[in-house]
């Protein structure tokens, strides 16, 4: 266990530059989770976690299949409600206030919390109606121009779409369409992105492209991500979540918050045994 | 190894006799449905040739003058019939499936109850949808033997029809562009009505118009409704006496004098093209719209 691992060597090549400047603690948080269970009816998805979530860096979740990493990451904008039977013990606060206390309105919640899913999930409409749907939805009159090119462009993508904007967006590549789905994102003007595997149905030079864009996105956006590649999560987060899936005393499976930390330490000394079995990749 | 040793140790025996009595079964079954469709189009081809002119559409039916007589008045009826049809049974269809798939608590104990009642009605004889519109829209409501009774009638009939086959639209189109949709802020209605339902009108299209082909050949409900009257003038109002293809080839048909059987002939013809060019339509719409989700 003490010989050199190479995997985990190569990781400590792959962690970002940006980890150095990341304090400690949290200090400022968007997001506090406090003893958060969610439920799919009588099944316990994932059990009490505790967590802080700090404003304008990317926290990373990750961990084996079935840890409830993804489950976690849908409550923070309140998709599960849209499950049924699903629901959440605890409190998801932001900025203090309980996001499924009584008076909250959950379309609003995902005003604020953007979401970009696995799958690239384009609206079967042109690029700029994309685009201009979230903020129309929203309310927004007028011309959305300036709006849609202001996202395509912080989405990295105007450059390849500026002529073809009322083509269907079917026509794009998948890695276009992920920066699409980013950009229309944006358009809602969020202030959290939650990301549930964006990359995972893309090639490396789009992935590259996606990872590239979070970073910088991350100077005005607080983005959480779930990641299956253990690289990428040390080469774009600032902080990382391992979450994993035990059984219980009652023998059932359920996901478990192992250990959370500033990015550089969870990878490069790991204080939990099952973290470091996982980031050497002797399981999961 | 030689290339002949390789040749006769790859060499079968060749399909089994079973699978090709098998395949032959198939064929067989499928032969006798194209076969009856073409010995019927014809037969009526055939016996309507002669009247299969501009009279038809041009004149109206006459009782002493079989030789000029046409088929006008039953064509705009079943013009007007089925146009009113649509008006009513395509947004009530439309509204009821997007309540069922979008909003309803799925698999709920009503949900059910509702579900196995709209497959009995699509399976109900369209006599007793007749009986149902006599008593109801003719007597109740006192609309008598008009084009808008025999509308509502109709709509009723195919309402069932197009109510699954909305549903069926809406199921195809993938969760995630609704999860898009609604982790952007929109609301269940916004998704609804500007992603959902866009997203389905090829299917919903293609549905209504098989169903609306079922409903202009129709005869058994409107005799009930009392369309069965002969009729020389075209409707002029949906208040306005009716007679439809279908009606006007029964009537024809009872007829015994030949030149009656050739009109129906010619009519039937008329007809049948009316519903091939829908299905065409049908089918059509749902090929160039194919998506790729």
């Amino acid at each position: 266990m003490n010989q050199p691992n190479e995997i985990t060597m190569h990781l400590d090549h792959a962690l970002s530059a940006r980890g150095a400047s990341i304090p400690p603690e949290t200090s400022d948080p968007v997001f506090t989770l406090d003893n958060v269970s969610v439920y799919y009816s009588d099944y316990e998805a994932i059990r009490n976690v505790t967590l802080p979530i700090g404003r304008n860096e990317i926290t990373a979740f990750i961990g084996p299949s079935g840890c409830g990493k993804s489950t976690l990451l849908r409550s923070f904008n309140r998709m599960n409600d849209l499950i049924p039977g699903a629901h959440l013990k605890g409190t998801v606060a932001y900025h203090g206030t309980d996001i499924y206390g009584p008076n909250v309105d959950p379309i609003e919640v995902r005003r604020k919390v953007g979401m970009v899913f696995q799958k690239p999930n384009v609206f079967p409409k042109s690029i700029y109606e994309n685009v201009a749907y979230g903020p129309k939805v929203n309310g927004t009159k007028g011309n959305l121009d300036d709006l849609v090119e202001e996202c395509l462009t912080r989405a990295a993508l105007w450059n390849e779409v500026k002529d073809d904007l009322k083509k269907s967006a079917y026509a794009l590549s998948g890695g276009q369409q992920q920066r699409l789905v980013i950009a229309r994102c944006i358009a809602v003007k969020p202030e959290v992105i939650l990301m549930d595997e964006p990359c995972a149905s893309l090639d490396p030079l789009a992935t590259a492209k996606i990872e590239d864009l979070m970073v910088e996105l991350a100077s005005e956006y607080t983005i959480i991500i779930v990641t299956h590649n253990m690289q990428q999560a040390a080469r774009v987060s600032d902080r990382t979540a391992f979450f994993t899936a035990e059984l219980d005393e009652n023998e059932i499976r359920h996901g478990r918050l192992v250990e959370f930390g500033r990015t550089r330490e969870l990878f490069s000394s790991p204080t939990d045994p099952r973290t470091e079995d996982y980031i050497s990749g002797r399981f999961g | 190894m030689s290339h002949l040793q390789l040749t006769n140790q790859l060499a079968g025996k060749g399909t089994p006799l079973r699978d090709r009595i098998f395949m032959w079964l198939l064929f067989l079954s499928l032969a006798i449905g194209v076969f009856t469709l073409a010995v019927l189009l014809t037969y009526v081809t055939i016996k309507g040739w002669p009247r299969l002119d501009i009279r038809l559409f041009t004149n109206m039916p006459s009782v002493r003058d079989p030789e000029n007589a046409g088929a006008q008045s039953a064509i705009t009826g079943s013009i007007w019939v089925i146009s009113f049809t649509a008006l009513v049974a395509l947004p009530t269809g439309v509204m009821a499936a997007l309540y069922l798939e979008e909003f309803a608590r799925p698999n709920s104990r009503s949900q059910r109850f509702i579900e196995v009642n709209i497959q009995n009605l699509a399976a109900v004889p369209s006599i007793v949808y007749g009986i149902l519109g006599l008593a109801v829209f003719a007597r109740a409501l006192a609309l008598g033997q008009s084009v808008i009774t025999a509308a509502l009638t109709l709509a009723l009939l195919v309402l069932p029809v197009i109510i699954i086959s909305t549903r069926e639209a809406l199921r195809a189109v993938p969760r995630n562009i609704r999860d898009g949709s609604l982790a952007l802020g929109a609301t269940e209605w916004q998704t609804a009505y500007r992603q959902t339902l866009p997203a389905a009108i090829p299917g919903i299209a293609t549905g209504t118009i098989l169903a609306l082909s079922r409903a202009i050949g129709e005869a058994a409900p409107l005799l009930l409704l009392g369309a069965v009257s002969f009729i020389t003038f075209n409707p002029d109002g949906v208040l306005s006496d009716y007679t439809t293809l279908p009606i006007q080839i029964f009537n024809w048909t009872k007829d015994s004098r030949e030149e009656f059987q050739v009109l129906a002939a010619a009519t039937i013809v008329v007809l049948l093209l009316i519903l091939l060019a829908m299905n065409f339509v049908a089918i059509w719409i749902r090929n160039k719209t194919q998506k790729r989700w």
